[in-house]
């Protein structure tokens, strides 16, 4: 909507273009700059600070042989499949319930929703104490004759990242269930109507009709979860802080702790920059089926 | 589709007559609100544990189990997180970074909501070449993971003279609250009808003119969204505080993690239930109130980011 006529196009719209300085900035120096800086520096040798001194992929190649970053791939995937798969089906569930027309649904809605407004950190903590195997849920099952000692999550290394996942999921249901409840309620009850002269069962509706329609609530949910995922650090610090051992450990917290605690720059940039990597191997996807949406 | 149930025989009086659809028998009734009660139960067990927690005393917690009510009600737990719990040397509780993020959270809202809703306004009404493509980089920039700016951001804030400041966290919010916002403002502000844009224009209104007298005093929705995320964003941030702030400057969400997580002296469960429940309260009560608006502002936010 700029007028045209004027010849001098960098003083067209000038106001606009002093407006969008800060958007123009933070996209040039924060999302570019930064960016390629870090993927830049992650082929150096920098310790304390950064340098110059290229070393091609070593980096990279002593990264994968560091037992604890493997870990902690092998921990977010473990995570990221879980949080994943429970995350839509309880989120989807929930969703189909409270759309059952049901009394009282902003109860419901509320209080399924509520842990999304706190913080990971405090989520991380409240169930820590729940997980707490001296006090909480275990002692509590011990104490009525339950097998409760199985239950102790925390401190068990082959255990603890679910500890994580239970906790999560406490966190993110809401979220997922708000999107799908947008999503049912944006579907024409027409289809509705149809499916039920014709017979089909409600649970069928669901599973070939509904759901196929919701595939693009589907896709942008699983872009928010999937890139929450890979940026989880403050439930592991909150929860287990990566423990015991390195149990626990996860790639942001592993970049954190090469960065700004030991002193090593170039094997937390390559983590960055891997963690970059995945980030587009889960964006491409979708921005292509974006792309294919509004064409057709 | 309503429910012939006891429950609201009154309501089904003046329905109409026509035939209920099947489903909706009385024992399928009862095991929708069953389950959807049982789920409520699990995700309000937490919060009940919290507040229980806090409000018992530690040998009162020894002895019993987590989900027993106090048997004596007190509230020394929430004074003591509130004034005196210690975060490392310092002792005087996890009001010192209630108002440290009370002091990050303010200026971050303000800057950030005005830059977003300034630019949505600009990205709606005055493209010019490019502004699409900068649009466009910023909406992918919002799924880079944080991890991958951390460090250049850190050498950006030394040179600035900004770094160990509130100022350089404010800075921070700002920039990563920018995506979002921004496509929220943008895409309000390209659902109001174009002729009073045009009108404004013909009356001779330049860009800050339309924009204060026309868009800004029919914004108010959606920069009541707006705010909700960035404050419970900001509020809830933890990364950027431990990293931005120094340790003058903790926000509340890392003191909380510094009293609980102390390696050093008893565990004091209560206060620490306490100071979550204090850390939490802000978000909590900007949900309770802002209701609905906080589920439209989430559904909105989610449309790509």
């Amino acid at each position: 909507m700029a007028h045209a006529g004027r010849p001098f196009g960098l003083l067209r719209n000038l106001n606009a273009k002093v407006a969008a300085i800060p958007m123009m900035l933070t996209v040039i120096v924060i999302f570019i700059g930064c960016t390629l800086w870090t993927v830049f520096y992650s082929f150096t040798s920098s310790r304390l600070l950064p340098t110059s001194d290229f070393v091609g992929f070593d980096q990279y190649s002593r990264l994968f042989g560091n037992s604890r970053w493997n870990q902690s791939l092998l921990n977010l995937a473990t995570y990221g499949v879980c949080v994943l798969t429970f995350v839509f089906i309880i989120g989807f569930l929930l969703a189909v319930l409270i759309d059952q027309k049901i009394r009282f649904e902003n109860t419901f809605r509320t209080i399924f929703l509520y842990p999304f407004a706190l913080s990971f950190i405090v989520t991380g903590l409240v169930w820590q104490w729940i997980l707490d195997p001296g006090l909480g849920l275990p002692k509590v099952l011990n104490d009525l004759g339950l097998p409760g000692g199985s239950l102790a999550l925390l401190g068990d290394k082959n255990t603890v990242i679910y500890a994580l996942v239970i906790a999560g999921l406490w966190q993110g249901t809401g979220l997922v269930m708000v999107l799908m409840l947008a999503g049912l309620r944006g579907i024409d009850s027409e289809i509705w109507k149809a499916a039920r002269v014709d017979g089909i069962p409600a649970w069928r509706t669901y599973l070939f009709i509904i759901i196929p329609m919701m595939r693009g609530v589907f896709v942008t949910t699983l872009v928010i979860v999937a890139s929450g995922i890979v940026r989880v650090y403050d439930l592991v610090v909150a929860m287990t802080q990566g423990g015991p051992g390195f149990a626990s450990e996860v790639p942001a917290k592993y970049v954190y702790s090469f960065m700004f605690e030991r002193a090593n720059l170039g094997q937390g940039l390559a983590a960055s920059t891997v963690m970059l990597v995945t980030v587009f191997i889960i964006l491409v996807p979708w921005a292509l089926a974006e792309f294919r949406q509004k064409r057709s | 589709m309503a429910m012939a149930t006891t429950t609201n025989s009154i309501a089904s009086v003046v329905e109409p007559a026509g035939a209920r659809p099947r489903r909706m028998f009385a024992p399928s009734t009862i095991i929708l609100y069953s389950i959807l009660t049982v789920a409520a139960l699990y995700y309000l067990l937490p919060l009940y544990v919290m507040v229980v927690t806090s409000l018992k005393d530690m040998t009162e917690i020894r002895m019993g189990n987590i989900f027993a009510p106090p048997v004596q009600i007190t509230f020394e737990p929430w004074v003591k997180a509130w004034s005196q719990a210690c975060t490392g040397l310092d002792c005087s509780g996890i009001s010192v970074g209630f108002w440290k993020s009370v002091k990050i959270t303010i200026p971050s809202v303000i800057i950030s909501v005005a830059i977003a809703s300034v630019n949505g306004y600009g990205l709606s009404y005055w493209r010019f070449k490019g502004s699409e493509v900068f649009f466009t980089i910023l909406l992918f920039g919002a799924f880079i993971p944080y991890q991958v700016m951390l460090y250049p951001l850190v050498i950006i804030m030394r040179e600035l003279g900004i770094f160990s400041t509130i100022w350089a966290v404010v800075l921070v919010h700002t920039i990563f609250g920018m995506p979002i916002n921004t496509l929220l403002f943008r895409n309000y502000f390209a659902s109001l009808p174009p002729e009073l844009f045009k009108a404004a224009r013909v009356d001779g209104a330049g860009f800050w003119q339309v924009f204060f007298r026309i868009m800004l005093p029919m914004s108010l929705p959606i920069f009541v969204v707006s705010m909700i995320i960035q404050i419970t964003g900001i509020w809830n941030d933890f990364l950027f505080g431990v990293i931005f702030a120094g340790n003058q400057n903790f926000p509340m969400t890392v003191q909380l993690n510094n009293i609980v997580n102390a390696v050093q002296g008893v565990k004091e469960y209560n206060v620490n239930m306490a100071a979550t429940l204090l850390t939490g309260a802000v978000p909590l009560i900007v949900y309770f109130v802002s209701g609905r608006l906080f589920v439209r502002g989430i559904a909105a936010g989610a449309v790509k980011g």
